[in-house]
C-alpha cells in the first residue's frame, strides 16, 4: 500500500516537473524572457510536489501508531489495568492481528484486533486520499503562481542546499548519539569500578565477572583486580607498533619507489597492485596471520630452541603491517608527487642525486603529509580486530615479549560482547568503557594527523 | 673566447623534434640572449647546457656541445660535477622549503666544498652579497626561505646557483614572475656577475635582451635564426623573421 503510495507520488513529481518546464516553454514562446532556464521552473514544481509529501508521512508515521493506540485501549480504560498490562494487550492485539500470536485468544482481544485491522485500514486510506489532494493542491498552487517573472531558481537553489545540510547533518548526529550511548554505559560501569583501578589495575580478567549469581547484590570489592585495563591498553600499542615496524619502513620505501624511480608504465601497474592489498577483508589476513604466519614463526622459533606460541603478538602484528602497509605506500606516493616538480629541479641543477634529492628536498617538503598518512595508518592498527581476535589471541597477557600472545582492547571487546550478556551488569559496561577510550585514542590521533595535513596543505598556497 | 660550443644539436621529445640542427658559440663573461616566440626551442636549447633535458624520460640530445674542450653529451661526462660547474636559475623562484641559510649552503654541502662552519657561513654570506640580497636578510638567515618576496626569492635563488662558483648560470625568463622593480634588481645584478660567470639568458622580453646582453640568439620553430652581437640583430638584422620579430610584427 504505502509502496503503490510512493510510487504514485514519485510519478506525480515528474510529471508536475515536466508540466512546470512545459509552462516555462509556453511563457517563452510568448518572447518573453524568463527569470531561470525551463529546468528550474521543472523542479521547483517537483518541490512543491516532494516536500508537502514529505511532511505528511512523517507526520503520519509519528502519530498513527499513537492514536491507533489509544483508542484501541479506550475501550480497555475504565477496567483498573496497569501501564504494563495494557502496553501488554496492546501488544497481543498487534500480533493476532498479524496472525503471529500463539497464547490464548480471549474474544476481548479478538474484538480489538479486528478493531485495530479495520483502524489501520481506515488510516491507510485516509492517509492516501490526504497526501494526494494535499499534493495536487500544492502543485496546482505553485503552477498558477509561476509566471515569466517569478523566481524559481533561487528557491530551487536553496532546496538543494537543505537537502545536502540535512545529509551532513545525519552523519553528524549518528556519531553524536554513538557517543551518548558509549558514554551513559561508560558513566555506569565507572559507578561500580572506580577509575583508578581500570586506568591503573594490570590485571584483566573479565571472565571472573561471569561468576557472580545475579541474583546476590553487586558488590564492588568482588571486581577489583578483575577490570585492570593496562595490560590491554599495552598489548594494544605493543601490537600497534610491531605493525608499525613493519609498515613505515616498507610503505614510505614502497611509496618513494613508486612517486620517484618507477616508470609511468610500472606505476600504472604497481600502484593498483599494493592498493589491492587495502581491499582484502581483514578476516582474511587474520587467517593468513593465524594459520600461515603464527605456526610458520612458532617452527622458526622451536628450530632455534625458543619457545614460541601458535598465537603470538609477532603473528598478528606483522600480518596487521601488511594490511597497513598499502595505505602509507598510496598516501605517501601522492604527497611526493605533489611536492612540486620545481623543487626537484632546483636540486637537480645544483648537481644533486636523485638519492640526494629526495632526502634533503622532497622527504623534507613531504614530511608533513608523511607523518599525516602514518598517523592514519596508526589509528589503523589501533582499531583493527579481526587479526588480533584470529592470531595473538584472547588472553590479557601484560607482557613485551613479542613471542608471546597478548591480547588489544578491541579484541576484548568482542570477547565481551559475543554470547549472552545482561545489559547494566558490569562486564558489559566494561565493552562500553573499553569503546569509549579505543575512542578517544582514535579521535586523538584523527586531529593530529589533520592538523599536520593542514600544516603541509598551508606550505605551497 | 668561446666558453660553449654546440655543434649539430637535435632535441626530440618522443618522435617529435624540438630543435634543429643547433650552432651556436657562447663567449665567455659575457651575457647571452635566447629570444624568439613560444614554443621556440630557446628554454630547450638552454636545458641541454646543463643536460636538465636528462630529467624529462622522452627527451632525446644528438650533437655535441663542447664546454671546456670537453663534450658534455659524451657518455663520461659526470652529470653532477657538470651541473656544479653550470648553475641554473629558473622562470618561477624556486626556493626549497627550508631556511634561508639551508638554501644556500645546499649545494656547497653536496659537492663537499666547506669543510667547517665558518667556511661555510663565509659561502654564505659571500653568494647572498654577490646576489645584493645579504643587507635584506643577515638578520633573518634562519627563517624560511617561502617567506621571502618574489625578487628576494628569485635573488636568492640566483645566490643559491653562484654558492657554488659556476662558470656558467643558465637563465631561463628569471624575471617574468616579477615586478618592474625586482626585474631592475635582478638585471643590474647580472650585469655584475659576468665579471666572473658567463650567463645566458632566456627572455621573452626583447628591451631586456636589449639591456643586459652583449650577444642574442634568435629562435624560431626549433632553429637557429641568426645570431650574433646584441646592437647587430637589434640594430641592423639579417634575416626579415628576426627584422619582423623584433620591431613586433608577430610573435
Amino acid at each position: 500500500m504505502n509502496l503503490i503510495l510512493f510510487t504514485f507520488i514519485v510519478l506525480l513529481g515528474f510529471t508536475s516537473y515536466y508540466f512546470g518546464r512545459r509552462k516555462a516553454y509556453t511563457i517563452q514562446s510568448t518572447n518573453k524572457r524568463l527569470t531561470a532556464l525551463p529546468q528550474f521552473y521543472g523542479y521547483y514544481l517537483a518541490i512543491w510536489c516532494a516536500i508537502p509529501a514529505f511532511i505528511i508521512f512523517s507526520l503520519w508515521a509519528i502519530f498513527e501508531p499513537t492514536i491507533v493506540k489509544l483508542l484501541i485501549l479506550s475501550d480497555y480504560s475504565n477496567q483498573g489495568y496497569l501501564d504494563d498490562e495494557l502496553n501488554l494487550i496492546y501488544e497481543k492485539t498487534k500480533a493476532l492481528s498479524r496472525g503471529q500470536f500463539t497464547g490464548e485468544i480471549t474474544p476481548f482481544i479478538e474484538a480489538s484486533a479486528e478493531k485495530y485491522l479495520s483502524l489501520r485500514s481506515i488510516a491507510q486510506s485516509s492517509k492516501a486520499v490526504i497526501v494526494l489532494s494535499i499534493i495536487i493542491a500544492s502543485v496546482a498552487y505553485a503552477y498558477k503562481k509561476i509566471s515569466s517573472n517569478s523566481r524559481t531558481r533561487e528557491p530551487v537553489e536553496k532546496f538543494l542546499k537543505a537537502v545536502l545540510f540535512t545529509a551532513s547533518l545525519a552523519a553528524i548526529l549518528t556519531t553524536v548519539g554513538i557517543v551518548f550511548s558509549l558514554i551513559f554505559q561508560t558513566i555506569d560501569f565507572f559507578k561500580v569500578i572506580p577509575l583508578f583501578d581500570f586506568v591503573f589495575g594490570t590485571h584483566w580478567y573479565p571472565a571472573k565477572a561471569f561468576v557472580r549469581d545475579s541474583s546476590e547484590a553487586l558488590d564492588p570489592t568482588m571486581y577489583s583486580d578483575t577490570f585492570g585495563a593496562v595490560p590491554i591498553f599495552a598489548g594494544t600499542f605493543f601490537i600497534a607498533f610491531i605493525a608499525m615496524c613493519v609498515a613505515i619502513p616498507i610503505g614510505l620505501m614502497s611509496g618513494i619507489y613508486l612517486a620517484e624511480y618507477a616508470s609511468v608504465k610500472v606505476r600504472q601497474y604497481a600502484k593498483p597492485l599494493i592498493e589491492i592489498l587495502a581491499g582484502i577483508p581483514t578476516v582474511v589476513y587474520g587467517f593468513f596471520a593465524a594459520l600461515t604466519v603464527g605456526p610458520f614463526l612458532k617452527e622458526i622459533g622451536n628450530s632455534m630452541g625458543l619457545d614460541v606460541s601458535a598465537e603470538s603478538a609477532l603473528a598478528a602484528g606483522g600480518v596487521m603491517g601488511i594490511m597497513i602497509i598499502p595505505f602509507i605506500s598510496s598516501l605517501s606516493d601522492d604527497v611526493i608527487t605533489s611536492v612540486p616538480q620545481s623543487l626537484r629541479d632546483g636540486s637537480y641543477a645544483m648537481g644533486a642525486t636523485k638519492s640526494e634529492t629526495i632526502k634533503k628536498v622532497i622527504f623534507p617538503a613531504a614530511l608533513p603529509g608523511i607523518v599525516g598518512s602514518i598517523l592514519l595508518g596508526v589509528s589503523r592498527a589501533i582499531g583493527e580486530t579481526m587479526i588480533v581476535v584470529m592470531a595473538s589471541g584472547l588472553a590479557a597477557n601484560l607482557t613485551l615479549n613479542p613471542l608471546e600472545s597478548t591480547s588489544t582492547i578491541t579484541a576484548q571487546i568482542v570477547v565481551i560482547l559475543i554470547g549472552d550478556q545482561a545489559f547494566g551488569d558490569p562486564k558489559t559496561q566494561a565493552a562500553f568503557a573499553l569503546g569509549m577510550s579505543l575512542f578517544l585514542v582514535t579521535l586523538c590521533l584523527n586531529i593530529v594527523a589533520l592538523r599536520v595535513v593542514k600544516k603541509y596543505r598551508e606550505k605551497y598556497e | 673566447m668561446i666558453k660553449i660550443n654546440s655543434k649539430n644539436v637535435d632535441v626530440y621529445y618522443g618522435k617529435k623534434q624540438a630543435l634543429f640542427n643547433i650552432n651556436l658559440d657562447i663567449e665567455e663573461n659575457q651575457v647571452t640572449a635566447l629570444i624568439g616566440p613560444s614554443g621556440c626551442g630557446k628554454s630547450t636549447y638552454l636545458r641541454c647546457l646543463n643536460r636538465m633535458n636528462d630529467v624529462i624520460d622522452i627527451c632525446r640530445v644528438k650533437g655535441q656541445i663542447i664546454i671546456n674542450d670537453f663534450d658534455i653529451n659524451d657518455k663520461s661526462c659526470d652529470v653532477v660535477r657538470l651541473r656544479e660547474k653550470i648553475g641554473m636559475v629558473f622562470q618561477k623562484p624556486n626556493p626549497f622549503p627550508k631556511t634561508i641559510y639551508e638554501n644556500i649552503s645546499y649545494g656547497p654541502t653536496i659537492h663537499g666544498m666547506a669543510q667547517s662552519k665558518n667556511e661555510m657561513d663565509e659561502i654564505v654570506e659571500t653568494s647572498l652579497k654577490k646576489a645584493a640580497l645579504w643587507e635584506e636578510v643577515k638578520d633573518r638567515l634562519h627563517e624560511p626561505g617561502t617567506g621571502l618576496s618574489g625578487g628576494q626569492q628569485q635573488r636568492l635563488c640566483i645566490a643559491r646557483a653562484i654558492s657554488v662558483k659556476p662558470e656558467v648560470i643558465l637563465m631561463d625568463e628569471p624575471c617574468s614572475a616579477l615586478d618592474p622593480i625586482a626585474t631592475a634588481q635582478i638585471e643590474e645584478l647580472i650585469d655584475e656577475l659576468k665579471k666572473d660567470h658567463t650567463i645566458i639568458i632566456v627572455t621573452h622580453s626583447m628591451a631586456q635582451a636589449a639591456r643586459v646582453s652583449q650577444n642574442t640568439g634568435f629562435f624560431h620553430l626549433g632553429e637557429l635564426i641568426e645570431h650574433g652581437s646584441t646592437d647587430k640583430i637589434f640594430k641592423n638584422p639579417e634575416n626579415k623573421k628576426t627584422q619582423d620579430y623584433i620591431t613586433g610584427r608577430f610573435g
